[in-house]
Order: C-alpha cells, then structure tokens, then sequence
C-alpha cells in the first residue's frame, strides 16, 4: 500500500513553489475549509466565496509555513481569521446602511425543523462560542487540537463548549423548539 | 429537550455540498503561479497600486479608528492593527517577508532597508491609533506565532494572514459616485455652463428599494440627473431621420423659490421605426454571492422576457465568469430559441468573481459576431463584486474605451445589495458609451432590458451641452444634478473629449435653476468690478448641443435661442421638476427653503399624465415613503 504524503510536508513543499504540491493540498482540504465557513456563516453563497478567497491567500501565506504546526490546524486559524474579518466587514457594512437587522429565521414547517434551526442558530451564537462549537462539534477536533487552532487554553474551549450549550438551550426556549 | 450539542453534532452531518470547488481551484492555482513566477512584481500590478493608495489608506484609518475600538472578538484589535501594517506596506509596494506569521528570524533575512521602513510605517500607524501607544512590542506579540506557545488566554490573539489589497477594498461594500452638489454661479463672472448628458438610470432603482426597505437613501447615492432621466416624457420629437434629437426648452417659475426661475431642456432622440438586428453578448457574474433571489434567478427570468421581444435574426451569446470564465453560449440567432433557454438553465451561482478574464472573453465573443449594421453590445451583469484581477480600473476602462472605439458598446446591470459597487459599474458604462442600470425588481428589469431595447441603438454619441447664459438677465444660476458630468469649457469644442450617448427615442432633461437680475440674488454684487451689465435683454440663454453621428469622429453643432419669459410649463416639464425636487430634498439641499414632501406630492400628482406604464404612479409612493420617513 502506498502511503500519502503527510499535509505537512506537501505544505512546506507547496511553500517552495512545487505546484503539484499545492493542488493536491487544495483537493484534500477544499470541502473542509467550505464546510467551517458555512457552519459560521450559515450561508452557502457566503462560504462559497470565503472559501475561495482564503484559496487564493494560501500560496503567500504557504511560504511561511513550518512544520512544526499541524497543517490543518494552520488551515483553521487562517480560515477563523478570514471568517471573522468577514464578519467586521458586515458589521461595518450594516452600519453603513443604517443596521441590517439579521435576518430572521425562517419559521419551521417541516421535519427537518430541528436541524436547520440549528444550523442557523449557530450564526447567532457568540463568534467565539460559534467558531469553538464548529471545530469540536462540526470538524471532531480534540480539545487540544481546537484550543491550539483558536489560540486559547485547552481549559477555555471546554468552557466555551458548556456556554455554548446554555446559549442554545436559552434559544431554543426563545423560539419554542 | 435533549442534549443540544449531541442535537447540533447529528444536524451537522447534513452539511450542503460545495458546488465552487473547482473554480475555487483553478483561481487559486492561478494565485499560486503569481506568487511563484518570477514575474512576481509585475502580476502584482503596482499601477492598481498607485491609483487605490490614497482612498485605502484613509479607508484603513477609518476602518481602525471606527470599527475595531470596540474590539468585537476578544483583543483582536491589536492582531488587526499589525494586519493593517502588512497592508499599508504592501501597497506602498514593499516586498516584505509575506507571511501570517512573522518570525524575527525572518526579519532578520530581509534587507536591512526593508526592515527599516516597514518598522517605521508600523509605528508611525501605530502613532495614529491609541492602541499604538502600547508601541511595536504591542505589534511584536501579537505577531507570535501560536504554535511556538503563545499567550493562551482569549486575549491573545492570532497571527493574521497578511490579505491581498483587494480584501480591503471590498472593505466599504456600497460604494457610490458622485460629488457635491453644484455651486451657484454668477452669470456675470461664469456665464457659461458646460457638461455631458447622462441617461443612466442606476441611482432610480437605488434609491426606490432604499425607500421600500424603510431607510432614507444615503445623499450620496442620490444622483439627481439619474432620477430625472428615469421617467419617458413626452417631448416634442424630432421630425426627421436628418435631425437626431429635438430640443425643446422651457422657463417657469421655481416652485420652491419666489422670484426665482427654472431653465428646463428637455431632449428627445429621434426613433426609427425599425430597429436595426441586435448582438448581445452577456457577461454573467454566477459568483456564489449571486445566488439570492434578487440576484441571479432575477436576471435570468428577466432574460426570458428579453428573448420574447428579440428579433428571429437578432443574436445572443453568454458568457459566464466566477473563478475561471467560460462561454456558457456561442452567438445563437434568436430563432433557436430552446438552444437560449437550455443555456440560461445550466447557469448555477457559485464560486468567486474574476471579472478580467470575462470581460475579455465577452468581447472576442462580440467582435466575432461584429456586423457594422447591427447594435453590438455587451451586457455586463453583476452584483457589482467585480474583481478585476490583475488589471487595474484604469486599465479596465481602457480595454472597453478600445473596443468601444470598434464599435462595441458595454452596458452594466447591477442586482442585489450589500455589495454594490456603484461606482465601478458608473465608470465601465460611461467608458463603454452604455448604460448603467441598477435592477431591483422584475418590473425594473423588464424596462432596463425589455422597454429599452430600443434605446439600444445609438443615434448620437458625444452629445455635450453648452449654456451661455445672458448676465444682462439673469444674475445667477446653478445646474441640478449633473454633478459626475461637469466638463470644462474648452471641452465642449474638442471632439477627442468623451460624453454621452443617445439611443433611439432617448429623453434626457436638464434642469437649471436661475436667478433674474433684480432678483432675490444669492451672491452678493462686487464692490470693484462692474455690476450693472449691458446687452440685449431679449435672449435669457443662449444653447449650444454638440454630438457626433454614430461612428463619425466630427461632432456637428445645433444652436438654440431661450426666451426670457416665464410660461406655463406643460406636464412633461412640471413631473421633471417634481422630481429634480424629490432628489434635492433627498440629497438634503439647502436651495428648497420650505419646499418639502407634501409640495413635491402636489406638483407630481398634477403633472402624472398618461402614464402607461405606472412608473409615475410609483414615483408618488415613493415620495409618500419618503415623507414617513422623515419625520
């Protein structure tokens, strides 16, 4: 059995210039960078194009990289950050026209009720809340690996988690779940 | 109810499916090959440099100062405050070390020079900012990379990827032109008036789904002209093929000012009673951000009702362009009509926009197909997330100011919100001799593509006009609207300069608001210079109209007298300056005195005429919206 070059050295590889290298990083990774990006936007459309965008900042921000890092946990900080400048951005852009509200969610009329409330109640969690709750609910990261992909302290992610937990019971009650 | 993270974990599973994959792929490769060809500083266009330095930089300190004080994610506002340092020396076309992460030791490899006028940008940035004053060991830290241990609590913050200029451009989403409202001017010290003709439409649609969504518009997004040019007004028409355009001009008093007076010209193109065969080539912006309702599936059902009103021998060709562009229809004669709507069908929203390699793409589809007796046009359709790659705006514009010299004009439809670039979509149409038309309702695109298929077809290009007016009567004037078309002088003669154009059966009004002499003047007489100005009283104006036939490189002259006197202004005339009013009070000008909502309400429903279409109709609830709005 032929064994698959590790994402790391395909990374520091990529980051050299070799171009095979890149595209086969691209094809391993593309759907899960396009998955993180819908479960915290709550958007197709939006993570469509987050996701091409942080496509496009990978080959700079490569050359940079070092195996030490995990490279999907490399991946995920630069994905957080692009999400959350996104999100600066709209909120900017809300105030530029006088305060888009967010867009309510669409009342429940069938039996994927549950689900789809939840997805989209995940875009009204906390950012910090809704981005750990991706990565240990959406992306199975360990507590460790989450904790280094956000830069905080393992302690903090499963503090995060359980706040993440009341929040969404609380929304639940608010809208009768 | 049970566990709602167990819940959330099973609800995840149903994740949707990428459909930009491969798009995202290519465009990165592409990405990848720029960064990694030798050619580096070329791929990285400096002029697009040059040209966006000024506004991003005063669009940064905003950015800083406004928006990332409040710090929305825990400290990330100093990570932020080292991105912006990445930025403005990138744009300053600096070659740093590129990375996310900037380690000392790779300082450390760069040229001293280098390091040293980064360092200083950081810290003169870091000067204007009050977070700065924690000084570049701030910056420093918040650089660490997280894996060599950073600080773990949530103020740390993470190394940011140092983003492409372009992400800080989409940075104010909206975007508009237009400029100050025009000054009055005396006739005696600037008796003369100079500018282009406008028929876009885009700032109409702009401002009635502004109204509709319960927010006044933004006085910038108000282009006055644009809403006066909206409406069809029955003007006098020309009565040969020989003469293009007919002019007609009329004087009445201001309603919003005793004393005071209105010029209003209004020009109406000559229309043939067959139009000649159409070449559309469509340039389809299906990036994901496309995909709402009022977007993508809008323009594609609005496309159906177009093809119903094409000839059998007119043509349509698509392009498509969202990461990687593509024809998505050869040039198709009408009659094969199932072939159009197959096409039409498979355009799906997806992926990210790179609009450089569409627009060139369109084109070649265009002049392919070019036949010198029929209109040959590209029609641009986007939500304005133009990105325009490689090339600069600059650029761009000379590409369509090119092919508009070879006979191939560019339109522009813009649909949604939240994402419009206003005024890139104003620029490529006034450089490609088209429209710029902004698309919020089926109705809306009905008459952007269907109505006025007709005024598809030049008649006159270059069309200037020029007003002398006579200080022996009047004292000062000002021009409404108009403000983005302002030309010089000397331009009006010289037929290299660029201006508008006018379709088949065209209306285009202008409206200018004088003071009389002996009347309530707004600039007080000069103690030393001569006030009492001789002359004939007779003539309040003097018109001069420049245009060019269609692929002619002379322009031709026409000259029209205006009488002094004030007379009844017919309909036409009276809705034009009910809604010259609707705009200036949107735009909050302080030439209206009392003159509000209700007065403007009046003049309109009085002067509604026959309206066939119900567009004046819903400019009168437009006008209700806006009164509610405002109190």
């Amino acid at each position: 059995m032929r064994t698959e070059t590790s994402d790391e050295a395909l990374a520091e590889a990529a980051g050299q210039g070799d171009r095979a290298a890149f595209a086969t990083l691209l094809d391993r990774h593309y759907d899960r960078l396009f998955r993180l990006c819908w479960r915290l936007t709550g958007s197709e459309a939006t993570a469509e194009d987050l996701a091409q965008d942080i496509c496009l900042k990978l080959p700079r921000a490569l050359r940079s990289f070092r195996r030490e890092a995990r490279f999907t946990t490399w991946l995920y900080r630069i994905a957080l950050n692009a999400v959350r400048d996104d999100a600066r951005k709209a909120v900017t852009r809300a105030k530029a026209l006088e305060g888009l509200a967010r867009e309510p969610v669409a009342p429940p009329d069938d039996g994927e009720v549950k689900s789809r409330w939840l997805n989209q109640a995940m875009s009204r969690l906390k950012p910090d809340l809704a981005e750990t709750v991706a990565l240990i609910v959406g992306e199975e990261l360990t507590q460790a690996e989450a904790a280094e992909a956000l830069g905080i302290a393992p302690g903090s992610v499963a503090w995060r988690m359980s706040e993440a937990k009341k929040a969404l019971k609380i929304l639940a009650a608010e809208d009768g779940i | 109810m049970t566990d709602p993270i167990d819940d959330l974990r099973e609800a995840m599973k149903s994740a949707p499916k990428t459909q930009g994959k491969e798009a995202a792929m290519a465009a990165a490769m592409r990405a990848f090959d720029d960064e990694f060809s030798d050619a580096v500083q070329e791929t990285r266009s400096p002029a697009r440099q040059t040209i966006q330095m000024q506004p991003i930089w005063s669009r940064l300190m905003a950015y800083l100062t406004d928006n990332l004080r409040p710090a929305l994610m825990g400290g990330a506002s100093v990570a932020a405050l080292s991105l912006a340092a990445f930025v403005v020396v990138q744009q300053n076309g600096m070659e740093l070390p590129p990375a996310p992460m900037i380690e000392d030791a790779e300082i450390a490899a760069a040229p001293e020079a280098e390091i040293a006028v980064a360092a200083q940008k950081r810290m003169r940035l870091d000067a204007l900012t009050s977070e700065g004053r924690q000084g570049p060991e701030a910056s420093s830290r918040a650089l660490a990379p997280m894996a060599m241990g950073g600080a773990a609590s949530d103020l740390a913050v993470m190394p940011l990827p140092a983003p492409e200029p372009v992400y800080l451009e989409r940075d104010a989403r909206d975007r508009f032109a237009n400029d100050d409202p025009n000054p009055v001017k005396l006739a005696a010290e600037a008796p003369v008036s100079t500018f282009s003709i406008d028929v876009d439409t885009a700032s109409y649609a702009w401002v009635r789904r502004s109204l509709r969504e319960g927010r006044m518009p933004a006085p910038e997004a108000v282009r006055v002209e644009e809403l006066i040019n909206y409406f069809l007004y029955e003007y006098a028409r020309p009565e040969t093929v020989e003469t293009p355009f007919a002019v007609s001009t009329t004087v009445m008093d201001a309603p919003w000012a005793e004393g005071r007076r209105l010029l209003h010209i209004g020009i109406r193109g000559f229309e043939p009673e067959e139009r000649p065969r159409a070449n559309f080539t469509f340039l389809i912006d299906t990036s994901g951000s496309m995909q709402s309702a009022d977007k993508l599936p809008l323009l594609l059902t609005s496309f159906r009702l177009l093809l119903d009103s094409l000839g059998p021998e007119d043509t349509v060709a698509i392009v498509t362009y969202a990461g990687s562009s593509g024809v998505a229809l050869e040039p198709t004669a009408v009659s094969e009509k199932g072939k159009i709507l197959d096409a039409l069908s498979g355009l799906i929203a997806g992926g990210s926009t790179a609009g450089a390699a569409g627009i060139e793409t369109a084109y070649r589809l265009a002049e392919d197909r070019f036949d010198a007796d029929a209109v040959n046009r590209v029609i641009l359709a986007t939500d304005g997330d133009f990105n325009i790659g490689a090339s600069s705006v600059e650029a761009m514009e000379r590409l369509i100011e090119t092919k508009r010299e070879s006979g191939v004009y560019l339109s522009v439809l813009g649909f949604g919100r939240g994402n419009l670039n206003d005024a890139l979509m104003q620029s490529l149409a006034q450089a490609g001799n088209g429209q710029a038309a902004y698309i919020d309702t089926l109705a809306e695109a009905r008459k952007a593509l269907v109505d006025e298929v007709r005024t598809l077809t030049p008649i006159a290009e270059d069309v200037k006009i020029q007003i002398e007016f006579n200080p022996a009567v009047v004292s000062d004037y000002r021009l409404i609207g108009y403000e983005t078309r302002a030309l010089n002088r000397e331009d009006f003669n010289n037929d290299k300069v660029d201006a508008g154009e006018i379709g088949a059966g065209h209306r285009v009004t202008a409206i200018y608001e004088i003071t009389p002499v002996g009347g309530p003047a707004r600039i007080d007489d000069l103690r030393y210079q001569p006030t009492a100005v001789g002359g004939d009283a007779d003539e309040l104006a003097f018109l001069r109209i420049r245009h060019k036939a269609p692929g002619s490189d002379a322009s031709e002259l026409s000259e029209t007298v205006v009488a002094p006197d004030a007379a009844d202004a017919g309909v036409e005339a009276r809705f034009a300056v009910a809604v010259a009013g609707f705009g200036e009070l949107l735009r909050g000008s302080d030439h209206l005195g009392d003159w509000s909502w209700d007065q403007a309400l009046t003049l309109a429903e009085g002067a509604k005429g026959d309206d066939p279409f119900g567009y004046r109709a819903e400019f009168l609830d437009l006008i209700r919206l806006a009164r509610s709005l405002d109190r």
